[in-house]
């Protein structure tokens, strides 16, 4: 009895926290989202009308088409960067070529972009103007090739830094093993490094094919008339004001994301730690066949970036494409430009450093919540369901539900409404959901071990976590700072509906601008973002390779 | 005491007058965002103590941003958003209804029917074919005058047009060419047209910039757009096809509930004013009071006749069974083929 007690008191702040952890994801995520889907099941008079909804739009045609075009445009950009993320990540971590520090910073290079940037090299990449037209063989580019090199390009980050973040801290022993055992590369390859990334895998591979299915950015510019599911929630909602028929749509393409949850829930169960507290990290050994295998499989990536980048800068200095290429710098003019100019860039760099600091505090201390404390089951089962939830959710449908929740009079946070704090609260909600991922995925790889050494040496949880977990996540934790940083600049589909007169975005400028057919404009302001995302991301590197250097050492003992 | 009763007074006068001149207006619009500097300091050479704070998107998201904020509106005024939009929320109880000074100079085309009217005009936005000449050259296409030559097997593949379901430009020119052919021949022309069609576009300025860029040689689109990409050197021919345009009024409007329900009036009251209808003019061939209107560059001159009769209750009664029908016959394109 007494132990029971001792084990609550022992457990009991800790589920609280959790707890509060959960209360402030269901403010930020599940009251709003609920407030726009329960539309799915009212009339537009807002009476209860059951499924008649979904009854009207699954008979109104073409849904099939569109389901499936989802389903097979998602399916195919899921293989396609899961497998280029994990051979990129297999180069970086485990052969020893020069320069891979800039290779990771080109490789996200594209999560650092706004999403117009692809979309124009595409267009003038591939189009009917394009300079390798020829490429497609007679193809169009408009249509479901562009959205899968489109979704292709703006996804790779993503999966890589999940896929980075599980191979970074390899156990040295393993591989030590396969070679004593005279193991084949080829052998180790499949019996170790696959493995031991599964998690990794898994993960990278639902978020992708989440991501691709609930994005309209990239189908509704390059997708010609390829119908997707995402793009028909555009439709009603922008095109036809029909929300209720919008929330139909959104209901169906929460689908996935529960299969996401489901699916993360059974390859977790089989995951252990793979950085137990007597690893030794991995340091690749001298190979020099292995090396430039690891140059062959980065290449075709890399190029492939760097040429969609170079074509969106170059664009930005065209006076008229394709009928006058002189260059020139006016399209950097912000200050004459309409959509808000400097301040607008300003307030974009508020949004950021604010969600920035608030979203790497929250995200973090509830996956060491989560994964290092003891918690009832069922209680992390929520807390996992909470965070995923965001990412099955179009931002356009984010966006909207913000105002239903946060602007009805009977809020009382109805004040935060139109101010820079309810773009912050809404943008890290948006990209919760990777983050928590990066988070958790960091932490699993730390042996539980850990807590009970430090348990027995009388520490408490709590300082474990600022003595040993916190600077052995580090790196991880710079990752999901800079992935919301960089987002935040970039995001557009939810704060569209949500910033203020005074709160306009540099990324909803590149928008309007693009929208007025100032081409160049808007390419010359989305490499402003790009260059100041690639800022914040060389600082984010110095800071690694600073962390990296003062706890190698002692990450790796005497040696 | 008394000094400091005088102070106290004083502050609070001179904080009463910075009131007075600082009435800010939050005024929602779906103007092109490079106009609205212009709209402002016109506007304010009139009234320098009534300051606009702009929220600018396009007319979708705009209109879908006011119907979500419906329970707390954040809007004072409502100043350049379609028709058809304001329809929607007049329908909704979320306009308030006000007579502005000089209604009566308004065209009764360009003013909401009730007595009281719930929104007034300023200009007409109307349809335009953008035509890429260095392409149309390179393709041997001859120039189209009408609607009914974009049904000509010769510009197959050279056509695109905007989604009406995802464009509010897309179903202008849907229900105008059902009002000028008739339900039935109106159906068969789009049915040819659709033969020719290379996409369907989400957004209704996309086929102009895309003739502009010569991604495409014939884009359906409106003829402001069309006329703003000529002057930044697009290569582009504006055809006003000889049939008639669709059309679309941009109105001002007061939003039920305001807080500065006074500003908001005078605002109202300027944006008919005769020097407002001519700042319009500046962009637009047509504007709501009759007599004023010069012609614009790369506008036809005799726009008022080319705009067709527009039913605009028609349109709005008729345009979920229009959409319905639209997408039945053409929105699985890529099935058929």
């Amino acid at each position: 009895m007494a132990g029971l007690r001792q084990k609550l008191s022992d457990r009991g702040p800790f589920a609280a926290l959790l707890v509060a952890g959960c209360a402030v994801l269901s403010l930020l995520v599940l009251a709003p989202l609920y407030t726009l889907l329960s539309k799915s099941v009212e009339n537009r008079a807002g009476e209860f009308v059951g499924l008649e909804n979904f009854a009207r739009y699954l008979s109104s045609g073409g849904i099939e088409s569109a389901f499936l075009n989802s389903l097979w445009v998602a399916g195919l950009s899921t293989v396609i960067v899961v497998g280029l993320a994990f051979m990129a990540a297999w180069a970086l971590t485990r052969t020893r070529l020069p320069l891979t520090g800039w290779v990771r910073g080109v490789l996200v290079l594209p999560i650092l972009a706004p999403s117009l940037l692809p979309a124009i090299s595409l267009v003038y990449l591939f189009g009917n103007q394009g300079v390798l037209k020829g490429w497609l063989f007679g193809a169009e580019i408009y249509g479901p090739i562009g959205i899968v090199m489109g979704s292709c390009f703006w996804t790779f980050p993503h999966a890589l830094m999940i896929l980075l973040t599980a191979m970074d801290n390899a156990d040295g022993r393993h591989y030590e093993a396969a070679s004593a055992l005279k193991a084949s590369a080829w052998r180790t390859f499949w019996t170790v490094t696959v493995p031991g990334a599964r998690y990794g895998l898994v993960s990278a591979a639902f978020v992708v094919f989440t991501l691709v299915i609930t994005d309209f950015g990239v189908p509704k510019v390059i997708g010609g008339q390829f119908d997707v599911l995402a793009t028909d929630i555009y439709k009603q909602v922008i095109g036809q004001q029909r929300f209720e028929m919008g929330a139909v749509v959104s209901v169906l393409l929460l689908l996935p994301a529960m299969l996401a949850f489901f699916a993360d829930r059974y390859v977790q169960r089989k995951q252990s730690a793979s950085f137990t507290a007597r690893s030794v990290p991995y340091k690749a050994r001298a190979d020099r066949k292995r090396d430039v295998l690891g140059a062959l499989v980065l290449t075709p990536t890399v190029v492939f970036i760097l040429a969609i980048i170079a074509m969106a800068v170059y664009a930005s200095f065209v006076t008229f494409w394709p009928y006058n290429l002189d260059l020139s710098l006016n399209n950097y003019q912000f200050g004459r430009m309409d959509g808000g100019g400097w301040g607008a860039y300003f307030n974009s760099l508020q949004l950021a450093l604010g969600t920035m600091v608030l979203g790497t505090v929250l995200v973090f201390f509830n996956a060491w919540l989560m994964e290092r404390t003891p918690q009832p089951k069922i209680l992390t089962g929520v807390f996992q369901f909470l965070s995923l939830l965001p990412l099955a959710v179009p931002g356009l449908v984010l966006g909207l539900s913000y105002i239903f929740f946060f602007n009805h009079p009977d809020n009382l946070l109805n004040g935060i409404y139109g101010t820079l704090l309810i773009l912050i609260l809404c943008t890290v909600s948006h990209f919760y959901a990777v983050s928590h991922l990066t988070a958790v995925t960091a932490l699993k790889q730390l042996d539980k071990e850990f807590e009970a050494v430090g348990e027995s040496l009388k520490a408490s949880r709590w300082r474990v976590l600022f003595t040993v977990t916190l600077p052995l996540c580090l790196p991880a934790i710079l990752d999901v700072a800079l992935y919301l940083f960089v987002n935040a600049m970039t995001t557009v589909s939810a704060v569209v509906f949500l910033y203020g007169p005074n709160s306009q975005l540099a990324s909803v400028a590149v928008l309007s601008m693009d929208e007025a057919g100032d081409i160049a404009p808007a390419a010359a302001m989305a490499i402003l973002i790009t260059v100041t995302c690639a800022g914040a991301k060389l600082i984010q590197g110095a800071l690694r390779f600073w962390v990296d250097r003062s706890t190698r050492a002692w990450r790796q003992g005497t040696e | 005491m008394k000094q400091l009763k005088k102070a106290l007074a004083l502050a609070a006068l001179t904080a009463a007058m910075g009131a007075q001149a600082q009435t800010e207006l939050t005024v929602y619009t779906a103007v092109e965002a490079e106009d609205l500097a212009k709209y402002a300091e016109r506007f304010n050479e009139a009234h320098p103590d009534i300051k606009i704070n702009w929220v600018r998107d396009s007319t979708g998201v705009i209109t879908a941003r006011l119907l979500a904020e419906k329970e707390n509106p954040q809007a004072d005024v409502v100043w350049g958003l379609a028709g058809t939009s304001l329809l929607l929320l007049k329908n909704e109880g979320m306009l308030a209804p006000y007579a502005p000074e000089g209604l009566d100079a308004l065209s009764p085309k360009f003013r909401d029917s009730d007595e009281t009217p719930s929104w007034v005009g300023m200009d007409a936005w109307m349809a335009a074919i953008c035509v890429n000449t260095v392409e149309a050259e390179a393709n041997n296409l001859p120039m189209p005058t009408s609607w009914q030559d974009l049904a000509n097997p010769v510009y197959q593949g050279h056509v695109v047009m905007p989604n009406p379901n995802s464009s509010g430009t897309g179903f202008l020119d849907v229900s105008a060419w059902l009002q000028m052919m008739g339900e039935d021949s109106g159906w068969t022309f789009m049915d040819g047209l659709h033969q020719n069609i290379s996409r369907y576009t989400h957004s209704g300025s996309k086929p102009c910039k895309m003739a502009a860029s010569g991604e495409t040689t014939i884009g359906v689109s409106f003829a402001f757009r069309g006329a703003r990409l000529k002057e930044q050197g697009a290569p582009l021919e504006l055809v006003f096809p000889s049939e008639g345009l669709g059309w679309e009024v941009e109105a001002t409007a007061i939003v039920n509930g305001t807080d500065n329900l006074e500003a908001a009036q005078t605002l109202v009251n300027w944006s008919i004013s005769r020097d407002a209808m001519e700042m319009y003019n500046e962009g637009y061939a047509i504007v709501g009071m009759p007599g004023v209107a010069k012609p614009v560059q790369n506008f036809p001159a005799n726009a008022e006749e080319l705009i067709i009769d527009n039913d605009f209750a028609w349109a709005a009664s008729n345009r979920e069974a229009i959409l319905a029908e639209w997408a039945n016959r053409y929105d699985n394109k890529s099935e058929a083929e």
